[in-house]
């Protein structure tokens, strides 16, 4: 009987490479991880690519898979494969390193512009603030905070692509949150710092950080409420 | 200026032009069902304040609006930024200002 073989191409090289096409079993449930994990313990020793946890929570996996960045560990080959043939890419938006690596400090950078630090507002002396789970901000905050920071929806994004300043969804959804967060001391700060060139208003809502997050969190709706934020700053004047 | 007041502006010169746009349009089709020529629409807008009015707030809307979304797309689509972008911006702005100016007064002027 002929094994049921698939044809995978895998970049090698970095800027500038080419795909190599490897023959790979085609194991039952076995994830795009798996196939490239196969690639390098059986054909591809010097194969450089990510991961760490196996189980969709370090979020250092993600890759591009036929077009579409994915994280590489819980994405099922059956789901992806088109007519027997896997395309697996670095990350898009991002420097490549070398095959499937990416540098990623740009992307965590954009974590930074966007003021993704919080700000308390009391000492550890202090009694801790109470805020009630049911509460309208406490709700969006839970709605915006699983990010894995896999950078999938930032590999996503045409505007990133498009704009060298644009912060990006997965930078604004954490802004998002921390603009919910009653404990952060300086909302208007942040509010100002994503209002700059590259900020929250540069978002189209075209929504394909939505569609490809893959752990279904929503950093089209987070921007747009930044975006409703800073106007109702502007219109009191308590944003610059 | 910060993008979130750019934002603001052309979402308030937008709410401002869509029924702008729907009377525009309305009278557009109503001046060629009635068969009027241009000297009986001139007839009619010549001196006329309210005519003046809502062409005038119509070409600051434009003025207004039309630059900022060029800005986005220059941005986007030529990586312009910076100095440059915001007087292209501004010289947009002021080109569609004066030409929206002397259409306005085209057909309002001589009488005013
Ligand atoms: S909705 Fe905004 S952040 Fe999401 S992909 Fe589109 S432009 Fe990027
Ligand atoms: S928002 Fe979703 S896609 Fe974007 S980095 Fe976080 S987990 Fe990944
Ligand atoms: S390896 Fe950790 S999320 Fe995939």
């Amino acid at each position: 009987m002929v094994e049921n073989m698939l044809d995978v191409e895998i970049w090698r090289g970095k800027e500038t490479g080419r795909f190599e096409t490897y023959r790979v079993p085609n194991g039952s449930s076995q994830t795009i991880l798996d196939v490239v994990t196969w690639v390098q313990r059986n054909v591809e020793p010097a194969l450089a690519y990510r991961f760490a946890c196996r189980v969709g929570m370090c979020g250092s996996c993600a890759m591009t898979v036929n077009g579409r960045p994915r994280w590489t560990c819980r994405s099922h080959v059956s789901k992806v494969v088109k007519s027997g043939r896997l395309r697996i890419e670095p990350l898009y938006n991002m420097p490549r390193i070398k095959d499937l690596v990416v540098d990623m400090t740009p992307f965590f950078e954009k974590w930074q512009a966007a003021r993704g630090q919080f700000k308390p507002s009391i000492t550890r002396f202090d009694p801790m603030e109470r805020i009630s789970p049911d509460s309208m901000r406490r709700r969006a905050v839970d709605a915006g905070i699983e990010c894995i920071n896999c950078g999938v929806c930032h590999a996503a994004c045409d505007v990133v692509a498009w704009n060298n300043d644009y912060l990006g969804p997965a930078a604004l959804n954490r802004s998002w949150t921390l603009a919910n967060d009653e404990r952060d001391a300086d909302r208007g700060g942040l509010l100002s710092t994503i209002s700059r060139s590259g900020g929250c208003h540069s978002c189209h809502t075209h929504g394909s950080c939505v569609e490809d997050c893959p752990v279904g969190l929503n950093p089209a709706a987070g921007i747009a409420g930044l975006k409703r934020m800073t106007l109702t700053g502007l219109l009191r004047g308590d944003l610059g | 200026m910060t993008d979130a007041r750019l934002y603001l502006l052309q979402r308030a010169t937008a709410v401002l032009l869509a029924p702008l746009v729907l009377v525009h349009l309305g009278l557009i089709l109503h001046a060629v069902e009635a068969g009027l020529s241009a000297a009986e629409i001139l007839q009619r807008t010549r001196g006329s304040i309210a005519w003046a009015t809502f062409y005038g707030l119509f070409v600051l809307a434009v003025a207004v609006h039309a630059p900022i979304g060029l800005r986005n797309v220059a941005r986007e689509w030529l990586a312009w930024g910076g100095r440059w972008l915001n007087w292209a911006t501004f010289l947009m702005g002021v080109l569609l200002l004066w030409l929206g100016a002397r259409a306005v007064w085209a057909v309002v002027g001589g009488g005013l």
